[in-house]
């Protein structure tokens, strides 16, 4: 999925759909593009019918650029989407399913089975419909969703028992249960969506149509009375203006004043915007989730896994009294060499990377001794010596057991140890207590920055863990999480969402589990790890086909980057029209009271110096449609977002885009005139 | 220009400044029931009208039951001022013996009076019996900034609740508008500027013989209490035709100086009251801000125009059309503040203002009278234009625009939309059918782009609500005077009926938290972006139709020529 650049069958592709699109039927669901269209077709209707001029088709072709470039920048953002779909298509090729009922197997063709059929899946077989593994265990080729190459472990039972339509199975036998009618599976939604076959307009957008329509509107009444105005100005001055007020010039002083810019660009940021999700790995099931995304304020994450490498590792060694550093090192080390648990494997590291001498040391001839539920410690016997390793009560019961004592320096710093959500190990051989080692839930590296990007955008995290408070305190306060939630249970996660959005917050969320599911539906974005179940697929509003949790932050990003392109192309638009004012105004009305072919009074506003009146509508219009294809590019690709707080952000957009916007068209209209009075 | 005109300038608007975080503190005690020390007196009248009416001080409205009550209130109003004008010879207290007005002049004067614009298509001496002045046309002069303030109060509370219905009682806002914010202040008004010689009496007129020997009828009346309430409600109704132009309604400099600052003091006062009512009072200033600055601006240009004297005036400031007794500098004070105010009185003729001036009467109306605006409705118009202006740049932060915690949405925009909408639309199609109706274009008295401002000054006075006229246009024809009754009503509902669909929906809304990813409205990046938005959506639609009145004028002004 990821790649995807523009090729040149797209452009070609956007090219024709930019005529298919000038349909009346597709048109009027845009209306500012619908009226430059409904403009563009009476200039050209009157240019047949006795005002035809070098000038009048001019303006007639520059008003059809103009729906043109407009279709074209959507036609451009859908053609991505399809070029996705097809290759996500090409998997979907009709597929033999091996139904297996009451217990016998037969040969049917994918499409015909339903919901609760139950399929049987071999090497190199295609998985014919989403489902649930109801028996066995399989390594799954997902490349053709997620775009990985990797095989990943797909088996009954637990979180990880769902398998999509299109996939292919590397190994092993597995039974499928059909969880989806034909049509209906991820891979048809997936497509769908990038397509934009099921696109709706999100509630921002139809707000943001309806300013822009109203506006059109009333430039519409303007114009047109602007008309009767002229008339009566023209009638009073004993000057006459109907050599320049004509229907095709006050079309153009419309087409120039409705917000074309942002209208004609309007649903291209949007379909870019789910465009650019995709290309993250991420599915939208609609854009209402994408643009709440942006407005999200609150960020509940699992500790496992996403905070946390889930796995407890030793970080830092404590020798009891009269013991030295290295030997304790050594005991320890020889302690977890036989010890294949993450734990064991991580306090061989930790010793091995401070005394690099152990590395030369192996377990043979040493008596493995496994951890049991009973003695609550491991080790290993080692030449008539038993060097063990467990919790502290358990080693206390062994030392005394063997005549010794447990130092109560050592007690001391596995309680400190405990009391900081770590977990204390001691060390002892045979009756001598050498330490106590430090195991904690190593936070990931970078997460902490991350975090504080967060912060930044004014978003607050939320720590979810089943841990006791003390230990999600700790590792809390270690991730710089602003809150966390101990001892969670689904029900507690359902609750605080529901609380928060009580009190005005929207919340994001990331789960892959069965129990995660309610929660994942209530929060406002949920999203569902693509390694998850079903029902939690289901349940959220967004997957993400890479099932790292810290996506998030990008789908944010994303969907503040589609509110901030609208908003500042929209400011760009509408400062536009002043510079279009002093371009078009002076060129209607040049004329008037003029004193023997000077210049009239209103000249004076034009500031631009624009050679004749003429060349002064004709370089508006143009420099209207070909603002559109030049601000394609920022549509598609999204106004830059950086966390640096709303008024830094706000700042920086309205001065690249209110005043740019104020500025540009007025050295674009000057460059055009000056072009035009070359040729 | 000189020394003397700056400071009182500058007096002017320091007096403002420091009234009006004082009177808006008070308001907002007084409107939400709470005690002040004025309360000891008012509490009983307030009281009693409340057992007198059988109204339930404690019973809120939803937004469709305050609406049916305001409209409801104002159709009863302008039902009675429309039977009193058009009996008027039946009624007591009509010393000169004045007949029953035409009925087009009776109906443009009662919508004019309800809808708080004020508009006279007549000359008050000479038309109106102290009964109608005093009952009728006084009474609606109370009842339109009240129920201005009422439909202020809803839109505050709709951003003040939390997912609530609940939006006051028109009735107990009327109430308290009246008992503790109209009432008193035109008391202290109107004892004010009786002792600078504002007439207060309920004689008829007197004929005297003037120097020269010839005959003058000199009208009297009540003029100081009607005075106070046109200036402080920002009605705007003249007792007299020639308004505050006139030695009985606007003697002396101080008399001048308490008039125009009443044109101002409720609006801008009540811009503050929002602040502390949502208990963010910089907010309040904000707006404050960005309508004083766009005043300033309007009366810089103003002045600029006027004392920018060329051959055409012998080099001289033209006086032609301004009172004597108070000068260019007074006058274009006048202007500026009764057109930013949606007021209307004036102390000099708009028509005679120098092109640009007039044109920044014209723009302030054109706006929407919200630079400080009418009495509730300034304000109410304005936050139209927040919710706009937040909705553009709130999402140049990347997230769902939002004001005061309130998510800004599709249904908010199209309120906002329309509200600031409506009157541009009655002004640009009634101006242009009137430019093709000649039995409208008969009432003209100028020819050219002046002729063109007089028609479209009055379209625009008229949906603004202002009731200032450019003069010029004799507006007392059966066409012209229900013409501009339909706009005054259109302009003065068409604005009310969405901010009151606005406030409803906006108060079903959750606060949201405030999170540094929120788009702050309480610095001056807003103050700049508020007046950027009013100015290129309020100004950019008649700025076509501008460019043929006023700044035409202006620039051949400056060539030398005039109409």
């Amino acid at each position: 999925m990821k790649q995807k650049i523009l090729t040149k069958e797209i452009y070609l592709q956007a090219t024709l759909d930019s005529f298919t699109k000038l349909d009346p039927r597709t048109l009027i669901k845009n209306p500012v593009i619908f009226i430059t269209g409904i403009g563009a077709l009476i200039t050209t209707v009157l240019l047949f019918t006795g005002s035809f001029s070098w000038f009048n088709s001019q303006i007639a072709i520059w008003l059809w650029f103009t729906v043109l470039f407009a279709n074209f920048s959507e036609a451009i953002a859908e053609g991505k989407g399809k070029a996705q779909a097809d290759s996500l298509r090409k998997s979907r090729t009709q597929t033999l399913a091996r139904l297996y009922k009451n217990k016998v197997e037969s040969q049917v063709n994918a499409t015909e089975l339903r919901k609760g059929d139950l399929v049987i899946c071999e090497t190199n077989d295609i998985i014919p419909a989403d489902g649930e593994i109801v028996e066995g265990l399989a390594s799954v080729d997902e490349s053709a969703i997620t775009g990985e190459s990797a095989p990943v472990v797909r088996e009954s039972g637990g979180d990880r028992s769902a398998v999509t339509g299109g996939t292919r199975v590397l190994s092993d036998r597995i039974i499928i249960k059909i969880t989806m009618d034909p049509g209906e599976g991820f891979l048809d939604r997936m497509i769908a969506l990038v397509e934009g076959a099921s696109r709706q307009k999100t509630p921002n957008e139809i707000a943001l149509s309806l300013l822009l329509s109203a506006l059109t509107l009333i430039f519409l009444v303007a114009v047109v009375t602007l008309k009767f105005f002229a008339d009566y100005a023209g009638v009073a001055s004993g000057s006459s203006l109907s050599a320049i007020v004509t229907v095709p010039v006050l079309v153009s002083l419309l087409v120039c004043l409705i917000p074309t810019t942002i209208g004609g660009l309007l649903s291209a940021i949007g379909i870019s915007g789910m465009d650019r999700l995709i290309q993250k790995n991420v599915i939208a099931l609609s854009g209402r989730a994408v643009e709440a995304a942006g407005d999200i304020d609150i960020l509940m994450l699992d500790k496992t896994g996403t905070i946390t490498y889930g796995n407890r590792m030793a970080t830092e060694l404590i020798a009891a009294p009269n013991i030295g550093e290295k030997e304790l090192y050594k005991m320890a080390h020889l302690a977890s060499l036989s010890d294949e648990t993450p734990e064991g494997r991580s306090i061989v590291e930790l010793a091995r990377s401070k005394y690099s001498e152990l590395e030369k040391e192996d377990a043979t001839g040493l008596e493995f001794v496994p951890f049991t539920a009973q003695t609550r410690m491991s080790g290993v016997n080692v030449n008539g010596a038993q060097v063990r390793k467990g919790a502290g009560d358990a080693i206390e019961k062994f030392v005394v057991s063997q005549k010794g004592v447990m130092p109560v320096e050592v007690t001391r710093a596995a309680e400190t140890i405990a009391r900081s959500g770590g977990t204390p190990l001691v060390v002892c051989k045979d009756e001598i207590v050498y330490g106590v080692i430090y195991l904690k839930d190593v936070v990931k590296s970078g997460i902490k920055e991350r975090f504080s990007e967060l912060r930044r955008m004014g978003i607050k995290t939320i720590m979810i863990t089943g841990d006791n408070p003390l230990t999600a305190a700790s590792i809390a306060a270690e991730a710089g999480v602003d809150d966390f939630m101990a001892q969670a249970t689904p029900e507690m996660k359902l609750k605080r969402i529901k609380d928060e959005q009580e009190k005005g917050h929207l919340v994001a969320m990331t789960g892959d589990g069965t129990n995660d599911a309610p929660a994942l539906a209530q929060a406002d974005v949920g999203v569902a790890m693509n390694t998850g179940t079903q029902a939690a697929r289901e349940a959220g509003n967004m997957i993400d086909l890479d099932s790292n949790p810290t996506k998030l932050i990008e789908i944010v990003e994303t969907g503040k980057q589609i509110l901030m392109t609208r908003g500042s192309l929209t400011t760009f638009s509408i400062a536009n029209d002043v510079a279009k004012y002093f371009a078009i105004i002076p060129a209607l009305f040049a004329t008037l009271y003029a004193v023997k072919g000077g210049a009239g009074p209103l000249s004076v506003l034009n500031i631009m110096r624009l050679g004749s009146p003429q060349s002064a509508i004709l370089s508006a219009v143009i420099f209207n449609a070909l603002v559109i294809v030049a601000l394609i590019p920022l549509a598609l690709k999204g106004v830059a977002y950086k966390a640096i707080g709303a008024k830094a952000l706000l700042q920086r957009n309205i001065f690249i885009y209110g005043v740019g916007g104020l500025v540009c068209p007025f050295i674009g209209i000057k460059l055009i005139d000056v072009i035009i009075n070359l040729l | 220009m000189n020394g003397f005109d700056v400071i009182q300038i500058l007096f002017v608007f320091f007096v403002l400044i420091l009234l009006s975080p004082i009177l808006g503190a008070f308001f907002n005690k007084s409107l939400n029931g709470k005690a002040t020390l004025f309360s000891s007196i008012a509490r009983p009248f307030e009281k009693l009208v409340y057992r007198a009416s059988g109204i339930d001080e404690n019973e809120e409205m939803n937004w469709k039951q305050y609406l049916k009550a305001v409209l409801s209130f104002n159709g009863v109003g302008f039902l009675f001022v429309f039977f009193v004008l058009l009996f008027q010879k039946s009624f007591p207290l009509n010393p000169a013996g004045l007949p029953n007005l035409s009925w087009h002049l009776a109906f443009n004067t009662a919508v004019s009076f309800m809808t708080n614009t004020n508009w006279q298509s007549y000359a008050g001496e000479s038309t109106m019996s102290h009964f109608s002045q005093m009952v009728a046309l006084a009474g609606q002069n109370f009842f339109s900034a009240a129920t201005g303030i009422g439909v202020l109060l809803v839109l505050i509370r709709a951003f003040k609740n939390n997912q609530s219905q609940k939006l006051g009682n028109f009735w107990v806002d009327l109430n308290r508008s009246v008992v503790y914010i109209l009432l008193p202040l035109s008391l202290v008004w109107a004892i004010l500027l009786s002792s600078q010689g504002v007439l207060q009496n309920l004689s008829g007129p007197v004929t005297v013989k003037t120097l020269e020997g010839k005959e003058q009828i000199i009208s009297q009346g009540p003029v100081a209490s009607q005075m106070a309430i046109k200036q402080l409600g920002t009605n705007g109704g003249g007792f007299f035709n020639t308004n505050s132009a006139h030695p009985y309604e606007n003697p002396t400099p101080l008399s001048n100086f308490l008039e125009l600052l009443a044109l101002l003091l409720i609006p801008a006062a009540l811009t503050l009251t929002f602040g502390y009512m949502l208990n963010k009072p910089k907010e309040g200033w904000i707006l404050f801000s960005a309508m004083m600055i766009i005043l300033v601006l309007g009366l810089s240009a103003s002045l600029w125009s006027e004392y920018h004297a060329n051959s055409l005036t012998a080099n001289l400031i033209p006086m032609e059309g301004k009172e004597v007794r108070f000068g260019v500098t007074n006058s274009i004070l006048w202007s500026t503040f009764t057109t930013a105010a949606s007021n209307g009185s004036v102390n000099a003729m708009h028509s005679s203002l120098t092109p640009i001036a007039g044109g920044i009467a014209l723009l302030n109306i054109l706006f929407g009278e919200i630079i400080f605006g009418g009495v509730g409705s300034g304000l109410y118009g304005m936050l139209l234009y927040v919710v706009l202006t937040v909705f553009i740049a709130g999402l140049m932060v990347g997230r769902t625009p939002e004001y005061l915690g309130k998510k800004i949405e599709a249904f908010d925009i199209k309120m906002a939309i329309i509200g600031i909408l409506t009157p541009s639309f009655v002004i640009l199609f009634a101006t242009t059918y009137s430019l093709v109706t000649p039995s409208i274009m008969s009432s003209l008295m100028h020819k050219g782009p002046h002729g063109f401002s007089e028609i479209f000054y009055a379209f625009s006075s008229a949906a603004g609500n202002n009731g200032s006229a450019f003069a010029g246009l004799n507006a007392n024809t059966p066409i012209l005077n229900s013409l501009l009754g339909v706009a005054m009503a259109i302009g003065r509902f068409g604005v009310i009926l969405p901010v009151m669909a606005l406030a409803g929906n906006i108060s079903k809304k959750k606060i949201m938290p405030e999170s540094v990813g929120t788009f702050k409205t309480d610095n001056f990046l807003f103050v700049f972006l508020l007046i950027a938005v009013i100015l290129i959506v309020g100004a950019l639609t008649f700025f076509p139709a501008l460019s043929l009145g006023p700044i035409i004028e202006q620039i051949m002004f400056i060539q030398g020529k005039t109409f």
